[in-house]
């Protein structure tokens, strides 16, 4: 727990760490409660050592007693945004044939220029010889890579969740690219087309646009939305809803349609992540499917290739191939 | 027995061979900086197109994302092991036939240093931004230690070239000093630090090389082993590999030897230097790649019966690659024409002279170099998720920066060879001392005469003394 990056010690999915803690803290508040009791009679009492600066404010501060909610309370509340998506409900948009709307969501609400696709849908092979689609957006990994090499701190692991880039600090050495599992860094490798309307906001790591030349982005978890009450551009753009987005603080999470709570959701429909051997710890969740409930048949290759729609109203952009040509 | 010639006659000679570059130039240089000057100039042009265009214009893109610029920055730093080697490692075993190539091996060090540490920056997306690691370094990053070992010992061995530079600086101070140009002048003043050769300045000079010498070994080791370290810290499969630092550090110690058996070849014959360096330092130096042959074939061995015999992940991908697959050619150049050849043209007494080891190095240097490619473009290559392998291909612009990097580290070194004298005339005078006049006087039994330098003197008392009283 020492290496987490994160300000936050507790695993959020980790589901007997969390009652641990919370038997613990209810001990402790009774232990106390009791203490006082006994103080109060006997004035004086053999205290276990780590109770005594609490002990010693409580007898000092007030005799009436503070509700144990508040001592508890954190000022203010920390977000932990987490996604799931259930690929049960997702075919790679193939049923109404169109680009997996998703990634066109992302696209559009970011800016994002052709070749990136933060977030992919990328076509993964079943045992059996089918295949199944599993939409990859960054994994908010919690034990990041990719924070841990940068050598300007450019990149950073917020204390909410999501791994933020600040492109006005990035110097372009690509090591968080090498570092990146998930093949989820982009690089801008010329001028990358600008629409106006994207000049008209000004920069911030939460929003990424407009996009610098030879710097890295990628998906930015959408917190900047989410704090505002709305779904993430990918959630919003999936039209079978596949697409969870929420908070393991308030453990509830919703796809737009239905509202569910997220560590029972997880436990109860089996949900993985990927690569889970190399210990980056995602905060994003799949449901094991192959569009089954849009009645994908998973023999049935193939997605229609993405575009860049708002792209093309920029002239002469350039554009490049992710795959080296 | 032949007659031993005197130390002051031999030094004299020695002195004018060596020294007489520095005075004059012929027609031969100016031709050869010209042309380096081009490449170079070559070079900066496609530079400035790619620091415009942005690095659209390399066959980079987001999956292979590293190419030839690292692989000429493994490269480079590699054969900056020359120096130490050569100087550290066989100065601090007392191999005595390493004195008239010392020089030169310390010169590839700070030559090859100078450009290794260039190319991650030409390599950056945002060169503009290149103090932001000084302004907010993270020590967290295995770039940072790279800039603090590559550094670090870039300083070392430019002190590591200047110290046994000092009695040299004085003595074309007092030699040649009336025939160079002011400039010259100057820097042969200023930097010979007053040296007069007094028995005192030249405890000091042997301290200050005892304890450099063996400083820079292990921040040699350091230097290389933090270069792979840029690798293995990844979750790459065929870069994850706990032997890395030490394989990139037997590579480095062998294209460093290859290399200054190239220079040496070159200066050599550019100079006229056959008496002083001799067959046998290419034997030697031969030997050493020899067993350095074995090293590298083992790591190679070590990595392919671990890693390939499980085949785990994505390592089944990364040796088919390697073996039968698209980096077939570039593997198998490796293994054969930069491990196997050289490695049996050494074996072989009738190969092993010095054409033979000159053209083991060359072969070996260019396998080195493939082998930093392929460890570079190969690990980028494996898909680590479900897309199709990507292909790279370095474009004009990178070939241009490439041969203009190579261009620059030879104008360095024959930049230097007109300011500094490329061979370490004092040792090599001392050493001759040692070896002929003493160890001719000790079989002949006369006592120390006045050509002897004073240095000598006790060295030479002590042994008699020895052999009186067994006497």
């Amino acid at each position: 727990m020492a290496e987490q990056p994160t300000g936050d010690g507790t695993l959020p999915e980790d589901k007997s760490a969390e009652d641990g803690r919370r038997e613990n803290l209810r001990k402790w508040q009774l232990s106390r409660r009791r203490l006082l009791k006994i103080m109060g009679a006997a004035g004086l009492a053999a205290v276990a050592t780590p109770m005594v600066p609490g002990a010693i404010s409580k007898i000092l501060g007030a005799s009436d007693e503070v509700p144990a909610e508040a001592v508890d309370k954190k000022p203010g509340r920390l977000r932990r945004w987490a996604m799931v998506i259930d690929l049960r409900r997702c075919d790679g948009c193939q049923s109404i044939g169109k680009p997996p709307q998703c990634t066109l969501g992302c696209i559009e609400g970011h800016f994002a220029p052709e070749p990136m696709q933060w977030i992919q849908v990328f076509e993964y092979d079943l045992p059996g010889g089918g295949t199944q689609f599993i939409p990859v957006p960054c994994q908010s990994c919690q034990n990041p890579p990719c924070v841990n090499v940068c050598p300007v701190g450019a990149t950073w692991s917020t204390p909410e969740g999501p791994v933020l880039i600040d492109q006005d600090r990035c110097i372009g050495c690509r090591m968080c690219m090498a570092a990146c599992p998930y093949d989820r860094r982009f690089f801008t490798w010329a001028t990358p087309p600008i629409p106006p309307e994207a000049l008209l906001a000004d920069y911030h790591p939460e929003r990424q646009f407009p996009l610098q030349k030879g710097v890295t982005s990628k998906c930015d978890f959408c917190p900047d939305i989410a704090r505002g009450g709305r779904l993430p551009y990918c959630a919003q753009g999936c039209p079978n809803s596949a697409i969870y987005y929420g908070d393991f603080e308030e453990d509830m999470a919703t796809n737009g349609e239905e509202v569910v709570e997220l560590s029972k959701f997880l436990s109860e429909n089996q949900a993985y992540r990927l690569k889970e051997e190399l210990n980056t710890k995602p905060r994003v969740y799949y449901i094991p499917g192959h569009g089954q409930e849009l009645g994908r048949d998973p023999y049935d290759e193939g997605r229609m290739p993405t575009e860049w729609p708002w792209e093309k109203k920029i002239k002469g952009a350039k554009t490049w191939n992710r795959s080296n040509r | 027995m032949e007659p031993v010639e005197p130390l002051e006659e031999y030094q004299q000679r020695l002195e004018d061979k060596v020294l007489s570059p520095l005075t004059r130039a012929g027609p031969r240089y100016y031709l050869i900086v010209g042309l380096l000057l081009l490449v170079i100039a070559w070079g900066l042009y496609a530079y400035v197109t790619q620091y415009r265009e942005g690095l659209y214009v390399t066959g980079m893109r987001d999956r292979i994302l590293w190419g030839l610029y690292v692989s000429l920055f493994i490269f480079f730093i590699g054969i900056s092991q020359a120096g130490t080697l050569i100087s550290a490692i066989l100065r601090l075993s007392k191999a005595q036939w390493r004195v008239p190539i010392t020089r030169m091996a310390e010169l590839i060090t700070v030559a090859a240093l100078l450009l290794g540490a260039l190319l991650p920056v030409i390599d950056q997306g945002r060169p503009d931004r290149v103090h932001f690691l000084l302004l907010y370094g993270r020590w967290q990053s295995p770039i940072i230690w790279d800039i603090f070992a590559i550094s670090t010992y870039t300083i070392g061995s430019l002190i590591y070239l200047y110290l046994p530079l000092i009695p040299d600086l004085a003595l074309a101070r007092d030699k040649i000093g009336h025939l160079v140009s002011p400039p010259k002048r100057w820097f042969f003043r200023t930097f010979s630090l007053d040296w007069r050769g007094t028995a005192r300045q030249k405890r000091y000079l042997i301290i200050a090389l005892g304890i450099m010498m063996v400083l820079m070994i292990p921040v040699a080791v350091s230097a290389h082993t933090v270069v792979s370290l840029i690798f293995a810290t990844t979750l790459r499969e065929p870069w994850d590999n706990p032997m890395f630092g030490a394989y990139f550090v037997a590579g480095a110690i062998y294209s460093g030897t290859a290399t200054i058996v190239i220079v040496m070849a070159v200066v050599r014959k550019a100079y006229g230097l056959e008496e002083y360096i001799t067959r046998q330092h290419f034997i030697n130096l031969g030997y050493l790649l020899g067993c350095l042959v074995l090293v590298m074939m083992y790591f190679n061995v070590l990595e392919f019966v671990t890693n390939g015999y499980k085949l785990a992940g994505e390592g089944e991908m990364h040796f088919q690659q390697l073996f039968t697959g698209t980096l077939a050619p570039y593997y198998w150049s490796y293994a054969l024409g930069g491990m196997l050849i050289p490695g049996l043209i050494i074996l072989f007494p009738w190969t092993r002279n010095i054409a033979g080891v000159i053209t083991a190095s060359v072969l070996v240097n260019v396998g080195m170099w493939i082998e930093r490619y392929f460890i570079v473009v190969g690990g980028m290559r494996v898909p680590i998720m479900p897309y199709e392998p990507a292909s790279y291909f370095p474009t004009w612009v990178e070939w241009s920066i490439m041969a203009a990097a190579f261009a620059a580290f030879t104008l360095i070194i024959v930049l230097a060879m007109r300011l500094l004298p490329i061979i370490s005339i004092w040792e090599v005078s001392e050493q001759y001392g040692e070896e002929k006049i003493i160890s001719r006087r000790e079989a002949i039994g006369t006592a120390v005469s006045q050509s002897v330098h004073p240095e000598y003197a006790p060295t030479f008392r002590r042994a008699q003394t020895t052999e009186e009283s067994q006497s």
